[in-house]
């Protein structure tokens, strides 16, 4: 492993600025701006369609931007994309090994593609054989694996070469809770070695774990910061409120101004409201015209506040220009 | 370009070969297929095809001789008429298959040595053009000894002669094998590695190897080279049932036909590569492969005699790396003549393979866009 230059470890891994991706008149990443920092976990969180593969590729190489500068590990991207590519590590969203190889074939594949001596990828390969959990299934092919199986392949193939740095597209979509907590286990192993991990996803709960996330909205990034900042930044604004009849309150409190989404959990209502505290008077209000034990009680925000404050904005920009 | 990962790309898709049983299947049952129906379709031994019968010299000899080739049984009598021109025209509305005519001078024929007797055939059907040439070894003296020689090595230019209509060159075993050689590298090298690129593009492979050091050229070259080891397979298979089956000749050196069959490989895998740069889908690079097989089969003399082709036709043709390769093989194998005197054909074959390698190794993006 090389020593991290100094830039990267002040400064960022990756760094863009203004990027933006077109496909034809679909703008399917919209001027974004993006600070990782080195040896961190990165998460990029944004509902499908938002534009997180595709940032993806632009940051490793793989696709062209339309507009915007990106420098990863301190080198111009895409210009020099060839010598990035022996420092990076990228897991696609889709599998994309060899369903037709057997997992140590896979992986002495990517050795060599990686160019490791071959006394040294055999090492490698039986080294991760056995740090993947892969001991009795080393002839099994690659296909014939479950989910979370085929998921931590395609990691263990992905660090064969010991990146810097580790693109991680959805790694967990087709996987089960089990197998997502030891997938996020070995990338806390990662990053304690010292590999920064830029990882997306669309689930709340694994982009609570990141050290810091960015969210993505129709190719816009629309808040970034660690969770606990994002959250803490909602603060009071948050609401619980309950009521005889949670279906019938939720129609009366959605017209209220001021309430960004209103989301039934349990019996009880999660109100998001803007930054003003008249709108939890004007709740209380209309409830109790019609129900007099109606209560309402601020709660801790969570990431899928932040994630729904963050998009809200957006959502009423294309509604007017709808 | 570095050994190690071209052999690495070389040995996977190896493995991937060995357990793609279809694919396996087609690299022998392809050649071994196709020799069979062609060679036989050519060779059969046709029974029962109907004779019309114009004898106009009836004399004893000229009966004596029809009977001989009635008693071969190939072909049986269907009509009797008087003239070579009723023949035709039965020949053409498919009354009979063949026709036999002995003009009247038939006696004096004979014995000035001369043609003594005509078999017309609708030389549209190969088969039925094959079964003639053996009527025209009946040998014309009934007394004479049977001195047959095997057909392929005799050409029909004894005393009786065999005129095929609608086909005018008269093909046999001897000369479809060579250019089945052709025929099967064309068709499958193509189709194999357009696939094999494409594939990988389908099954998202493709997004994982551009994203490695791995170069544009050793991901090509390690590609197709597997292939190239099949198609020389498929060459020595039919090299050796042509020979086995059918007494194919190879008058030329072997090392000839094998550089012959190896520059008619590269240029069909680069083509291959050419058609995966462009094809979005597997069925896609089926449709093109077989866009590009047709006019090859059509135009490269395979099918149609080349010099009966027209001029924009020969043109064309004449960027086929199968014309050049069936000159070539032809050549060699038939004529046994050396590498070295058909040095034009060999020379277009490395410029075809030369160009498109290249246009498409630098049409090859490692890039999703
Ligand atoms: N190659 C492409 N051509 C055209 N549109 C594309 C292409 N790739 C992605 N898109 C579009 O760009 C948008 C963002 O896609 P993507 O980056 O895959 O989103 P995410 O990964 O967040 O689900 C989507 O609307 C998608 O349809
Ligand atoms: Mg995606």
């Amino acid at each position: 492993m090389s020593v991290a230059a100094p830039e990267e470890r002040d400064g960022g891994a990756i760094r863009a600025r203004g990027l933006s991706k077109r496909f034809g008149s679909l703008t399917a990443v919209d001027h974004v701006d993006l600070d990782v920092p080195a040896k961190h976990v990165y998460g990029f969180l944004g509902p499908n369609g938002s534009g997180k593969s595709t940032t993806i590729r632009m940051l490793c190489g793989l696709l062209t931007p339309s507009e915007g500068e990106i420098e990863v590990l301190g080198l111009q991207v895409p210009a020099q994309a060839d010598e990035l590519r022996t420092r990076i590590g990228y897991m696609t969203q889709r599998f994309s090994l060899f369903e037709d190889l057997t997992v140590r074939e896979n992986l002495e594949f990517l050795a060599a593609i990686h160019d490791l001596p071959r006394e040294r990828a055999r090492a490698r390969v039986d080294e991760l054989i056995g740090e993947y959990d892969f001991a009795d299934r080393q002839k099994q092919l690659a296909g014939t694996m479950s989910g979370g199986q085929k998921q931590r392949l395609a990691l263990a193939g992905a660090v064969i070469h010991r990146p810097e740095l580790l693109f991680l597209d959805e790694p967990t979509s087709a996987v089960d809770p089990e197998s997502r907590r030891d997938f996020w286990e070995k990338l806390f192993e990662l990053t304690d070695a010292g590999t920064t991990i830029l990882v997306s996803t669309h689930l709340m709960d694994e982009a609570e774990r990141c050290h810091r996330i960015a969210i993505l909205d129709h190719g816009r990034l629309v808040a970034d910061g660690t969770p606990a900042e994002l959250e803490a930044a909602l603060a009071g604004r948050t609401l619980l409120v309950h009521a005889r009849d949670p279906r019938r309150a939720q129609q009366r409190i959605t017209g209220i101004e001021g309430v960004l989404s209103v989301a039934q959990i349990g019996n009880a209502l999660r109100v998001l409201v803007e930054k003003d505290r008249d709108a939890a008077d004007r709740i209380r209000e209309a409830l109790q015209a019609v129900d007099r034990e109606a209560g309402v009680e601020p709660v801790d925000p969570d990431l899928e506040d932040v994630f729904v404050s963050a998009t809200a904005h957006g959502a009423r920009e294309r509604k007017h220009a709808a | 370009m570095k050994a190690r990962r071209l052999g690495a790309i070389m040995l996977k898709e190896l493995r991937q070969l060995r357990r793609d049983r279809v694919t396996l299947a087609m690299i022998v049952m392809v050649p071994v297929m196709q020799l069979v129906l062609f060679g036989y379709a050519i060779n059969f031994n046709l029974r029962g095809l109907d004779a019309g019968i114009a004898d106009q010299a009836n004399t004893s000899a000229s009966r004596a001789l029809v009977m001989d080739m009635l008693a071969t049984g190939v072909v049986k009598p269907a009509l009797a008429v008087q003239t070579p021109q009723q023949l035709m025209e039965a020949l053409r509305r498919g009354q009979i298959s063949v026709g036999i005519a002995i003009p009247p001078d038939f006696e004096q024929r004979r014995a000035g040595g001369r043609t003594v007797a005509q078999i017309l055939v609708d030389g549209s059907d190969s088969s039925v053009l094959g079964a003639a040439s053996q009527l025209a070894q009946t040998p014309v003296d009934s007394s004479a000894p049977d001195t047959r020689a095997p057909l392929r090595s005799t050409p029909a230019s004894g005393p009786i002669s065999v005129v095929g209509f609608y086909n005018p060159q008269r093909r046999t075993a001897v000369n479809i094998v060579p250019g089945l050689i052709g025929i099967i590298l064309t068709m499958t090298m193509v189709m194999f590695t357009s696939i094999a690129i494409v594939r990988e593009r389908e099954r998202g492979n493709m997004e994982l190897l551009i994203a490695t050091p791995l170069t544009s050229g050793e991901l090509m070259i390690g590609k197709v080279l597997p292939y190239a080891g099949i198609g020389l397979i498929q060459t020595t298979l039919v090299l050796l049932l042509g020979v086995w089956l059918f007494d194919v000749p190879i008058r030329g050196e072997v090392l000839g036909v094998y550089v012959a069959a190896v520059l008619l490989i590269l240029a069909n895998l680069a083509l291959g590569l050419m058609i995966s740069t462009r094809a979005q889908s597997q069925f896609q690079s089926m449709q093109l492969t077989m866009f590009l097989f047709l006019p090859s089969i059509l135009l490269s003399g395979f099918v149609f005699p080349f010099a009966g082709m027209p001029k924009i036709a020969q043109w064309l043709a004449e960027v086929l790396p199968l014309t050049h390769f069936l000159r070539l093989i032809r050549g060699v194998m038939l004529r046994g003549a050396g590498l070295s005197e058909m040095w034009i054909e060999v020379l277009a074959l490395i410029a075809f393979i030369v160009v498109v390698m290249g246009v498409a190794i630098s049409r090859f993006r490692k890039r999703l866009d």
